[in-house]
């Protein structure tokens, strides 16, 4: 088992084929993504793949350390980083390939008029602990 | 099994062991790990005196460990002498646990994690789950809390009022996970509403009971919020809202008024409500008023504008949000409603993606986009 974790970025990624902003939907179409969405994760905890899924705010703050008894400096939130992540899914898997087939599931979430968004995700292995075997 | 009940018993059993003379964190310890046998053996054994049983295996958990410990010799004389509980009555050990838990000295997590466990019986894996923390922090923070408060004498009363903070925490916490924290918020403060008479721990159970007859239709099938006007108000729990109605009456009566009322006021002219229509937001701006007298807080202000727009139009309400500081959460949300409700969609849809984006959870952030775009789908119809 690996473990993958699937970032879904507000921007930074390509855009999505089917880029219609969410207010510009219906509320019927919403409600349909955010269906899609919760059988999604249900279906993994059901398979045994899902692990921990999570959305973050907008909006971030740079901090770091500034030297023995300051406060932190804190910078941002910046406008124009390219990257921003929005949220993520951990998932649990056998192979490379099942991460891809999944992260390709998610991304056909459905969107405006009801189509595949086909937005982006990333995919990205964690490292782990080495192995007990080594030779 | 009846896990409610060997929960009730928790603080009195605590008691017994401290008037036996265990020190509370090892008393709190012994405590829970007689609470996690009862929930091993008693399904398929079931006790004929529980609490009995619980005071029991606590106490040999208790002396088991200390056994162990270097202050073996001091310790023996203790088994030795084993003392019946002392004459103080048992009232009197829960209302003390309750001040214990909420000291001042501990950050507000721990106060609730530390309340959850020694007041409320609730085992460290249950307690984690509901925080969505692993089994692991929370066992340390329940320990470093204890040995904060260990070091806390108890000569005078607490302040209730950190008590009712703490309550009301684990109570806006809802539920996740196997525990139901709203549930249990009820079940413990209605625990101290039977061993202090104050009329503000009586205003949190009726705010609590007000609230909780109406989260049955707060949320959709799907999971999205369903605002109070859109609530199916004949699935309200009735019993819980004549009960909450019941208690707060008998706390006003006796002229005492604090925020924990106020707010249970404002709830109950809500419930009284047969329609959305004929709620009485007169009145409702009037309690408004009370409760920002007694704690001055913004939020407040920024739902006595939402009052102020139903009371006295929408324009009324955005003159009395104007005051306020539009950093404040929701603000943004507020606006966006009045404006809608002043008839104008696209202000209100521009200012609903932006609360939107603002928004401090997934519901919230789901229901702010699905009324930007209701407005945007009617306009450009």
């Amino acid at each position: 088992m690996a473990k993958y974790l699937l970032l879904k970025h507000y921007r930074g990624g390509p855009a999505p084929v089917n880029d219609v902003p969410m207010d510009r939907w219906t509320p019927e179409e919403i409600s349909a993504h955010m269906q899609y969405m919760h059988d999604f994760a249900t279906r993994l905890e059901g398979t045994g793949e899902f692990v921990d899924g999570q959305a973050l705010a907008p909006e971030g703050t740079f901090v770091r350390y500034d030297g023995e008894g300051r406060p932190p400096v804190t910078d941002g939130p910046f406008a124009e980083t390219k990257d921003l992540i929005a949220g993520w899914m951990v998932i649990d898997v056998d192979s490379y390939e099942r991460a891809l087939e999944l992260a390709g599931e998610l991304s056909a979430a459905p969107g405006a008029g009801g189509k595949p968004l086909h937005e982006w995700l990333e995919v990205r292995p964690f490292l782990t602990a080495p192995p007990t075997i080594t030779e | 099994m009846d896990e409610a009940l060997i929960r009730s018993l928790t603080p009195t059993v605590l008691g017994i062991l401290g008037r036996r003379g265990a020190d509370f964190e090892a008393a709190e310890d012994a405590v829970q790990d007689a609470l996690v046998e009862a929930l091993r053996v008693w399904p398929a054994d079931p006790p004929r005196d529980a609490k009995g049983w619980l005071v029991t295996v606590a106490w040999r958990k208790f002396l088991d460990t200390t056994r162990a410990d270097a202050a073996r010799r001091r310790r023996e004389v203790l088994v030795d002498e084993e003392p019946e509980p002392g004459p103080r009555p048992a009232v009197d050990d829960t209302l003390r646990l309750y001040f214990l838990c909420a000291h001042p000295s501990l950050t507000p997590s721990s106060a609730v994690a530390l309340t959850l466990r020694a007041v409320g019986g609730l085992t460290t894996r249950q307690i984690a789950q509901a925080y969505l923390v692993p089994e692991a922090t929370m066992a340390q923070r329940i320990s470093r809390a204890k040995r904060t408060v260990s070091r806390v004498r108890f000569d005078q009363p607490g302040d209730v009022a950190t008590v009712l903070r703490v309550l009301y925490l684990v109570f806006n916490e809802g539920y996740s996970g196997d525990v139901d924290l709203a549930a249990e918020a009820i079940r413990l403060t209605r625990q101290l509403t039977a061993v202090i008479d104050h009329p503000e721990v009586a205003g949190l159970l009726a705010l609590m009971l007000l609230h909780h007859a109406r989260r049955a239709t707060r949320t959709a099938p799907d999971g999205s919020l369903v605002p109070l006007a859109e609530q199916d108000r004949s699935r309200w729990d009735t019993t819980s809202i004549a009960e909450g109605v019941e208690i707060l009456q008998a706390a006003l009566a006796r002229d005492r008024l604090g925020e924990f009322q106020a707010q249970a006021a404002i709830a109950a002219l809500h419930a009284d409500a047969p329609t959305a229509e004929e709620t009485d937001w007169v009145q409702i701006v009037e309690w408004y008023d009370e409760l920002a007298c007694l704690t001055d807080s913004p939020v407040v202000r920024l739902n006595r504008a939402v009052a102020v727009g139903e009371a006295d139009g929408p324009r009324a309400g955005l003159a009395a949000l104007a005051a306020l500081d539009d950093s404040l959460p929701r603000h943004t949300a507020v606006a966006a409603y009045l404006h809608e409700r002043d008839g104008n969609p696209a202000t209100a849809a521009r200012l609903y993606v932006e609360a939107a984006h603002k928004a401090p959870n997934l519901a919230e952030r789901d229901h702010l986009t699905r009324q930007a775009a209701r407005l945007n789908a009617r306009r450009s119809r």
